[in-house]
């Protein structure tokens, strides 16, 4: 209690000069924290310190070169453990399909088979993703592979769209979050869970039928419509109705086959005999029959147009600076985008140098999304991470389930999204159940992650140690509160505060 | 009768109706008659198939158009439940033919919004704030209207069921929103009085957060002397699955027990591109639970039903003709549903213009005939009784009218 005080003390002495006016530079430990809680998800134990020691430009250059950042071995021998006991996507979907001349299993015997692969399959992406995001040093790396998921979101629950989450994220989205934007674009186009989400695996030559015979398939225009709407132009970006339909037919024939290819793999596949070889027009333009390709010039066309730039720079700054994004600061980031041909690691640099970035008017301002807020209190608590099951629970309970946006959009990141009484009150008692140790989160996985706790299991937060991490989040105000109140509620009263809940 | 020698005389017999229960004596101090007419709006996020819906089995042309998706005739296996001889209702919804026999449920076809766009967040932001083609708005209509209303303002007379506050809530007038299924109303953490102090500390400045802060104090407050019986009985039995007819029925009894008088809830999952199937399957499975929810909602509110007038509306329709995968795509108009006491049921309203190619919009689509807006504007004059000048303010800019009538006099 007199050792939290203190240290209060002497964080309020070092920062109390830029309390008052806004517009007073910011402090190094500022600087430091805006850092990490804007490139990631907020310090861990000993992070201010560290990327005040560091500098601030060092760490974000780190930030912004992942691959030459190791992860601590720990994680790394977690995650390729995860990694070896999730079955491919083609192994989970053979596992709906019992062996050839035994298909004696009821209809509810398939049912209960194909809940227990999805499962396994949700507690595996669920794990690797929660873990990545509160100990993996490459922060702005899980920063933009959340980021991106959003922008090209698919939700589980739909379909078979589970079984390929995992492989949607490794395969398509992380390996190119801070690549070219036209890479990204690819590689959601042709991965199988988004070709089953938005319907295009099944989108074809009108009157076309498999092998001749079967169903008559037909122009599906679900996935057309949401490329221009969500993924590149943004939906005032002028394409019409037909835009939408010609582009659909241009895209007819990409698809992937759920029964797998001979490895049993499964994959996108150009299936010819779908495609739609009619000429089109698209965009004011005369497009010729040219197979797959009319798809991919459609993709470099959009990711090439001033359009998209203007849309993912807008995003990107509303993402990392403030709900309404300074107008200056997206034309800036607009050009960077042209200029270099989509390279986002290169318009994060630009952002991130930007004086709208630093500007203490958008500083600790932003409202944490519950993804955010969660990961983010689990970082700072330097709580041990076993179990994720209480905090995928608690994502569930405020809104924001992983992988769970049913719609193409994704989920938002502003404050009128996620601003709401029951929010505030729910997050208060996630952060009183965290602060006071009484958070399951240490359990091994193999026990059971919903039994009650045992006492000794119950380990909480010592006050001093948090207050040191948070550096300078919490208000002077909050600090004399939070110091004023019994010490066993402290660590509570800090995760849980106004000050918390923004970055 | 003028409006006012209404409300005064509404008021009156408002009072003697109100249940002396705790909520009851604070309702009937405040004036009951402000709060006594109810509005739900439930909302069905991502266009559900208005064709499938309230079907237009006399026309020929929808079943052209609609080969493998078509839900059959009445009388037909999983065929449509015959509403006026030329509309059915989808079979999947049975659980609300009684409330059409009583002339409680009515539709109003080819309904939607004047803006044409195809893009499912556009158009549910328009039909949210009341203002379509204009994304600079705000607050949402059900707000506005809200502070439109005469009354004394309290914590839960807006609010939303579920985790998130949505747009057509958002505004200056204080709302709530509670969280789904049975945990609503339980004591938390805040209720220990040393917690709650130590936070309420934190929170008490007059920032955005604050405010959410003691709105959820207040609104907690409220559920849980509203739903202190349920919560007992509730303990002792299993918990209910979750789901909309749980939800239905839990604010039926915040409803009854507590000052509610504008609801929304929303409900996901209508964006069936591909095997929406007919009479059974997927969108089947869908309307399912939410007839059910609504003839639950109707049922538990017991006499507040006639008081009650529940929408449920969707940002846009579907295409007349099935895609090439047994689903739809996006389209533009669709039914709007009203049921209550207080509607004029048993109806299908609206300018139906047929399904031949040369009615369609763009040839393609069910066109719009009636405003949302002139719909949930009769609600609000005819059965909330708001006053015309308000009326501007709920949804500036309506000068479109639409079928009269919808509510009986």
């Amino acid at each position: 209690m007199l050792k939290l005080a203190t240290l209060f003390g002497a964080l309020f002495i070092a920062t109390s000069a830029i309390a008052a006016p806004l517009t007073a530079p910011l402090t190094d430990a500022q600087r430091a924290l805006h850092a990490l809680n804007r490139l990631g998800y907020g310090p861990a134990p000993g992070d201010v310190q560290r990327v005040q020691a560091m500098g601030v430009e060092r760490y974000i250059d780190q930030q912004l070169h992942p691959e030459k950042m190791a992860l601590p071995p720990v994680l790394a021998q977690k995650l390729t453990a995860l990694q070896r006991a999730a079955p491919a996507p083609g192994e989970m979907l053979s596992e709906f399909r019992p062996p050839r001349g035994s298909d004696t299993l009821t209809a509810e015997q398939k049912q209960q088979a194909r809940r227990e692969v999805y499962q396994r399959a949700a507690q595996q992406v669920n794990e690797m993703r929660l873990l990545s995001a509160v100990y993996s040093p490459r922060q702005l790396e899980e920063v933009m592979t959340d980021f991106w998921f959003n922008h090209f979101n698919v939700y589980a629950d739909k379909g078979i769209t589970r079984v390929f989450v995992a492989d949607y994220e490794r395969s398509a989205i992380r390996p190119y979050a801070l690549g070219r934007f036209r890479d990204l674009l690819g590689a959601t186009a042709k991965h199988p869970a988004m070709l089953f989400y938005l319907d295009n695996w099944q989108s074809t030559a009108t009157g076309y039928r498999v092998n001749g015979k079967g169903k008559v398939l037909g122009l599906n225009e679900n996935y057309a419509r949401e490329l221009m709407e969500l993924h590149t132009l943004g939906v005032d970006g002028g394409y019409t109705q037909q835009d939408v339909t010609e582009l659909a037919r241009m895209l007819t024939g990409w698809t992937f086959d759920p029964r797998g290819d001979a490895a049993g793999a499964v994959a996108f596949r150009y299936d010819a005999a779908r495609h739609d070889n009619g000429s089109k027009t698209w965009l004011k333009q005369a497009v010729a029959p040219a197979g797959q390709a009319e798809g991919e010039r459609a993709l470099d066309v959009l990711a090439a147009s001033p359009v998209t730039a203007r849309h993912i720079s807008y995003q990107l700054a509303q993402y990392f600076v403030a709900d309404v994004p300074p107008p200056a600061l997206v034309n800036q980031l607009t050009q960077r985008y042209l200029a270099t041909q989509g390279d986002i690691r290169a318009v994060l640099a630009t952002l991130f140098a930007s004086p709208a970035f630093w500007d203490s008017a958008n500083v600790g301002s932003k409202f944490k999304t519950p993804y955010q807020y969660v990961v983010s209190a689990t970082r700072a608590s330097g709580a041990q991470l076993n179990n994720v099951r209480p905090l995928v629970n608690m994502l569930r309970q405020l809104g924001m389930p992983l992988y769970g946006c049913q719609t193409p959009d994704g989920y938002k990141n502003t404050e009128a999204a996620w601003l709401n009484a029951n929010a505030i009150a729910t997050r208060i008692s996630f952060a009183t159940a965290l602060g006071s140790g009484r958070m399951p989160l240490a359990r091994a996985p193999e026990l059971d992650a919903s039994a009650p706790m045992s006492d000794a299991e119950i380990s909480p937060v010592d006050p001093a140690a948090l207050a040191a991490t948070l550096g300078p989040t919490l208000s002077a105000n909050a600090r004399t509160t939070i110091s004023a109140a019994d010490a066993a509620l402290q660590p509570s009263l800090m995760l849980g505060s106004p000050d918390f809940q923004r970055h | 009768m003028d409006r006012r020698l209404f409300l005064q005389t509404a008021a009156l017999a408002g009072a003697s109706l109100i249940p002396f229960g705790r909520s009851g004596w604070a309702l009937a101090a405040l004036g009951p008659a402000a709060t006594q007419k109810k509005m739900v709006v439930i909302m069905l996020r991502g266009a559900v198939d208005g064709l499938n819906v309230v079907v237009p089995y006399g026309d020929a042309n929808y079943y052209q158009l609609r080969p493998t998706i078509a839900v059959a005739k009445p009388g037909s296996p999983d065929g449509v439940l015959d509403l006026d001889g030329h509309f059915g209702l989808h079979p999947a919804l049975g659980a609300l033919q009684p409330l059409w026999q009583a002339k409680q449920l009515a539709f109003v076809h080819a309904a939607g919004s004047p803006d044409p766009t195809r893009s499912h967040f556009d158009a549910q932001d328009y039909m949210e704030s009341g203002t379509p083609g204009r994304k600079s708005t705000q607050d949402g209509w059900m707000n506005r209207l809200l502070g439109a209303l005469p009354g004394e303002r309290t914590p839960t007379r807006g609010i939303s069921i579920g985790p998130l506050l949505p747009r057509i809530l958002n505004g200056s007038v204080e709302v709530a929103n509670i969280a789904n299924g049975r945990s609503a109303g339980k004591p938390t953490v805040l209720d220990r009085p040393k917690v709650g102090d130590a936070f309420g500390q934190l929170y008490a400045g007059d920032d955005k957060l604050a405010q959410a802060y003691r709105e959820g104090r207040s609104t907690q407050k409220e559920v849980m002397s509203s739903l202190a019986d349920e919560m007992m009985a509730a303990n002792g039995g299993a918990p209910l699955p979750n789901g909309f007819p749980t939800d239905a029925r839990q604010l039926a009894r915040l409803m009854r027990k507590g000052n509610v008088q504008l609801a929304f809830m929303a409900l996901g999952g209508w964006d069936t591109h591909i095997n929406q199937g007919a009479g059974k399957g997927q969108l089947a499975g869908r309307l399912s639970p939410l007839g059910e929810g609504l003839a639950q909602l109707a049922a538990e509110l017991g006499p507040m039903w006639q008081d009650t007038t529940v929408v449920v509306m969707s940002e846009f329709g579907r295409t007349a003709a099935q895609n090439g995968n047994g689903g739809t795509d996006h389209g533009h108009g669709n039914a709007i549903w009203l049921l209550g006491g207080a509607v004029a049921g048993g109806k299908v309203y609206g300018d139906w213009q047929g399904l031949d190619s040369a009615a369609l919009h763009e040839q393609r689509d069910v066109p719009v005939t009636t405003d949302f807006r002139a719909v949930l504007a009769q609600v609000a004059e005819r059965h909330l009784r708001l006053p015309d000048k308000q009326l501007v303010q709920v949804f500036p800019g309506l000068n479109a009218t639409g079928p009269e009538g919808l509510i009986k006099a």
